[in-house]
């Protein structure tokens, strides 16, 4: 897959606006950014459902507007919202999704009983969708989705709203699918999410890529090692963030709570903070995640 | 199961997308598979209602207006003019009422298009699909009004074979222009209005329950327009075995043939923009 000055625009709204990216076979690729930043519409163009107002889009070597049709049927899409049918039940929601891409009966029973299986659904088969929980309802869609045995499978937000046990399960299943070698795109606005699942992945703000490369690599190039988490009483917080920028020049970052300290070494800053005599009501010493990346970047964080 | 081999892929290569009668069964099925867990109740609620309009007004209504003799619509006995006309409007009903809210559910509600736009389905047949299952709901509804017709001896002629063909042609028509349509609305206000004032003054003033002619002068022009009397005309010519000259058949089924395939191809249109933006 391959895209050059991808852009997208709703009237004078720009939603896209203009980004390049490169996407190969069995690779978990990531697009990482706040809402609003238009990942959504991104996946949207690539799903073939959304026509680029400008740029170039290869998707397994054919246009999405001439061949969305027979493109789509190579994809596997989870959308953000779920879309399956509460009135059906959980087998028949992947029938009728199966019978959409004409596979036969057969085929799709198969397929079926192993897809169930896989995401841990198989003795509800035969349940209701409505009363499903969130996260089984998002697993039950990732099953519908690879029910034409997809080249690729695009998720959007694939964890957003579920609780932290439900998104471990789903997290599960997508890191087995990416051993199969399964071509894996999606969109998070959870750095850890992105951490886990993507071998390489774009940063995306105000509706451009601003950085591209693999977890390892954005946090080498953008952020520090360590960091150094401080916390103070609110009412001493912006005295102690002035101060700390004179004992520890390097680089700080000042959020609406904490002050951050990126450092080679955490514990050294740390002495350093405790000799200019400063209190911190709370410090904590951590590795560089992609939310520093994301912080230095553009200077907000990622969920607020 | 979703499986690639990493030693040298090959080359993904797309298959051929099948033709537009194939592409839109796929699309059809699935409503089929949601109906049959309701289709029990739905013939209760469409049978019944036309059966209520043929007592009522066939026999009710009838046994007052034969009274004073039939001569202008026909010489027939009234239940035998109205039933015909009956057949029509619950066609243009099932047409209309499959179309419109459930049309709305599928971008907004149900989200079923939605689901269905992300495979290889297009809007096109994902539209013929959705009219392909309401034209089903149109002849069954229509199929048990016939017998119902027949049962009670309101049929004189052996045209009547082809009631069913023709109250099915009425309903496709105006399922797929209300289909064209609703796929476009943000909200549900416009289809309330359409049934107000579009389906309730057809079903009134278009030949159904008294000949056209009974209307004033600059009132019948209005009447001969409508689809549904096209609708009515052809469903009365059939099973009365009266006006069935080659004219008038063919403009009847003209004008509805007509309207759905101008409907078709705009639909196809209003639901790609609608569905792929």
């Amino acid at each position: 897959m391959r895209a050059r000055g991808l852009t997208k625009r709703f009237g004078s709204f720009t939603a896209v606006d203009g980004i390049d990216f490169d996407l190969f076979r069995g690779e978990a690729f990531g697009f990482l950014g706040p809402n609003g930043a238009g990942k959504s519409s991104t996946m949207r163009m690539i799903g073939c459902v959304s026509p680029p107002t400008h740029g170039e889009l290869t998707i397994l070597g054919a246009d999405p507007v001439r061949d969305g049709a027979a493109i789509r049927a190579k994809l596997g899409v989870v959308p953000q919202e779920d879309t399956l049918d509460a009135e059906l039940t959980v087998r028949e929601n992947l029938l009728v999704y199966g019978r959409y891409f004409g596979l036969p009966r057969a085929v799709i029973r198969e397929r079926t009983a192993q897809l169930l299986d896989f995401v841990q659904l198989a003795e509800r088969a035969d349940s209701m969708v409505e009363p499903l929980s969130g996260g089984m309802k998002r697993r039950l869609t990732i099953a519908r989705s690879l029910i034409n045995d997809p080249e690729i499978l695009i998720l959007d937000e694939p964890t957003t709203g579920l609780d932290p046990q439900a998104r471990h399960v789903v997290w599960d299943r997508l890191f087995r699918l990416k051993q199969r070698g399964v071509t894996l795109i999606l969109t998070t606005h959870y750095m850890d999410e992105a951490e886990q699942l993507c071998d390489r992945l774009v940063v995306m703000d105000h509706a451009r890529i601003v950085a591209e490369g693999t977890p390892r690599e954005l946090i080498d190039r953008y952020s520090t090692p360590e960091v150094l988490e401080l916390r103070f009483d609110p009412s001493l917080h912006d005295q102690a963030a002035e101060k700390i920028n004179d004992i520890f020049p390097e680089r700080t970052e000042v959020t609406a709570d904490r002050i951050l300290l990126y450092a080679a070494d955490g514990e050294e800053a740390l002495a350093r903070v405790q000799r200019a005599g400063l209190e911190p009501l709370t410090q904590l010493v951590r590795r560089s995640t992609l939310e520093d990346v994301f912080l230095h970047l553009t200077g907000r964080r990622l969920v607020d | 199961m979703a499986v690639t081999t990493e030693v040298a892929a090959p080359e993904v290569t797309l298959g051929p997308v099948p033709g537009w009668w194939r592409m839109s069964v796929r699309g059809f099925r699935c409503w089929l598979t949601t109906y049959r867990r309701l289709w029990r109740a739905s013939v209760y609620s469409s049978v019944l209602g036309p059966v209520f309009y043929l007592a009522a007004m066939g026999y009710g209504l009838g046994s007052l207006v034969d009274k004073h003799g039939t001569a202008s619509l026909g010489g027939v006995p009234y239940v035998e003019f109205v039933a015909p006309a009956i057949l029509a409007f619950q066609a243009m009903n099932t047409g209309m009422s499959n179309a419109a809210f459930p049309v709305y559910s599928a971008v907004h509600w149900a989200r079923i298009y939605i689901a269905a736009r992300a495979t290889g389905l297009r809007a096109g047949d994902i539209f013929r699909g959705h009219l392909m299952f309401i034209t089903m709901r149109v002849a069954m509804n229509s199929a048990c009004f016939v017998v119902v017709m027949a049962a009670f001896g309101t049929i004189r002629s052996a045209w009547a074979a082809l009631l069913l063909p023709a109250a099915a042609l009425t309903g496709l028509a105006f399922a797929a222009v209300v289909a064209a349509w609703a796929v476009t609305l943000k909200n549900v206000n416009p289809m309330n209005y359409a049934f107000r004032f579009g389906a309730v003054p057809m079903m009134l003033f278009s030949g159904t329950f008294f000949p056209v002619t009974r209307l004033p002068g600059w009132l019948q022009p209005v009447a001969y327009a409508t689809p549904l009397w096209h609708g009515v005309a052809l469903c009365r010519a059939l099973s009365l075995g009266t006006g069935l000259d080659p004219a008038s058949v063919a403009m009847h089924v003209g004008y509805l043939a007509a309207m759905t395939g101008i409907a078709l191809w705009a639909g196809s249109a209003t639901y790609r923009r609608r569905l792929y933006v």
